[in-house]
């Protein structure tokens, strides 16, 4: 006997993470999931987020990786409140690990909810965790040709992060190309080129998070 | 990757669909995966293996229909499968395209006695 069933094989996670999204809009959490690969720069970019937001917006920081905590002790040097997610081998952060993590976090006190998901371009586009916007973080030393590589992440999010432009004399990167690339799978995205080592770009990117209505 | 997170789920629906209908057991599990998910079909098929163990769907056999990236251009309106390295539209050359299919992700059918 066959059973239909035409049923999505990720709605559970789906379900966790409308609730989270009911939680975050409760508490007026504007949250914001970074992907990248590992290395592009993820927690440079928090720290320059955080320092660029200083005294503006109240800001939380999700951390997610596969182990070690090394990550949430640099941010949480910056003062603000953290919670280091170990996923044990998981290549991804899912939305059960961020309900969790949410209740481990002074909510009334954030306004902005960074939550950097484990460093892999393939996984990570699939789980949604209730965050508002889909940021992706990519950099110069990858290459040009990941937009081709991995297009379900580049469709995905909302906005585009490229990091480490301090390094464009040095190593083969065609930005144009790379833009035309992105802008062909993704004609809304929001494209900011930066640099966490000379901070160039950086406030055009917490200028665009900080618009969020409810700051 | 991923396939262990998505077998878990997939699996999880199948048992719950087979108890509704008071399975004895399952025969087979037809899915439906879009190219562009990136999801691997050897990889399903060994966590599965291991997690049917001693359940009724020990040694069900799995089909997966994987479905083309398909896009759709803005400039002319027609509908063309994505090559790799090649997103422009082969009619018209435009490269305003929208990704209208690829990224399907669930359990279609269930087979069972």
């Amino acid at each position: 006997m066959e059973i239909k069933v035409l049923k999505n094989i990720l709605g559970a996670n789906e379900q966790i993470a409308s609730k989270n999204r009911e939680l975050l809009d409760s508490k007026k959490v504007f949250a914001v999931n970074i992907m990248a690969s590992p290395g592009a720069g993820k927690t440079s970019v928090v720290l320059q987020t955080i320092k660029a937001l200083k005294g503006k917006v109240k800001i939380g920081v999700i951390e997610g990786d596969i182990s070690s905590s090394i990550d949430a002790e640099t941010v949480a040097e910056e003062g603000v409140p953290v919670v280091q997610i170990n996923t044990g081998g998981e290549c991804h952060l899912e939305a059960i690990q961020i309900q969790n993590a949410l209740n481990n976090l002074p909510l009334a006190d954030i306004d902005l909810l960074l939550i950097e998901n484990v460093g892999n371009l393939v996984c990570p586009a699939e789980f949604n965790l209730g965050e508002h916007k889909k940021v992706l973080i990519a950099s110069i030393p990858e290459g040009d040709d990941k937009p081709f590589k991995y297009p379900l992440m580049f469709n995905t999010v909302d906005a585009l992060v490229l990091n480490k432009i301090d390094l464009l004399p040095y190593v083969k990167f065609d930005v144009n190309a790379f833009t035309k690339a992105v802008k062909n799978i993704n004609s809304n995205v929001k494209i900011f080129k930066v640099s966490c080592t000379t901070g160039e770009g950086i406030q055009a990117w917490a200028k665009w998070l900080n618009g969020h209505p409810w700051f | 990757m991923h396939e262990l997170a998505i077998t878990q789920s997939m699996f999880d629906i199948v048992l719950k669909q087979a108890e509704q209908v008071h399975a004895k057991k399952v025969i087979k599990i037809n899915l439906v995966i879009g190219e562009m998910t990136g999801v691997v079909s050897d990889s399903v098929q060994f966590y599965l293996d291991f997690m049917t163990k001693d359940t009724i769907a020990e040694g069900t056999a799995v089909s997966i229909t994987m479905v083309p990236a398909k896009a759709l251009c803005h400039n002319c309106k027609q509908t063309f499968e994505l090559k790799e390295f090649d997103w422009t539209c082969p009619n018209c050359k435009g490269s305003r395209i929208e990704i209208i299919a690829g990224k399907e992700l669930f359990v279609e059918s269930i087979e069972v006695d």
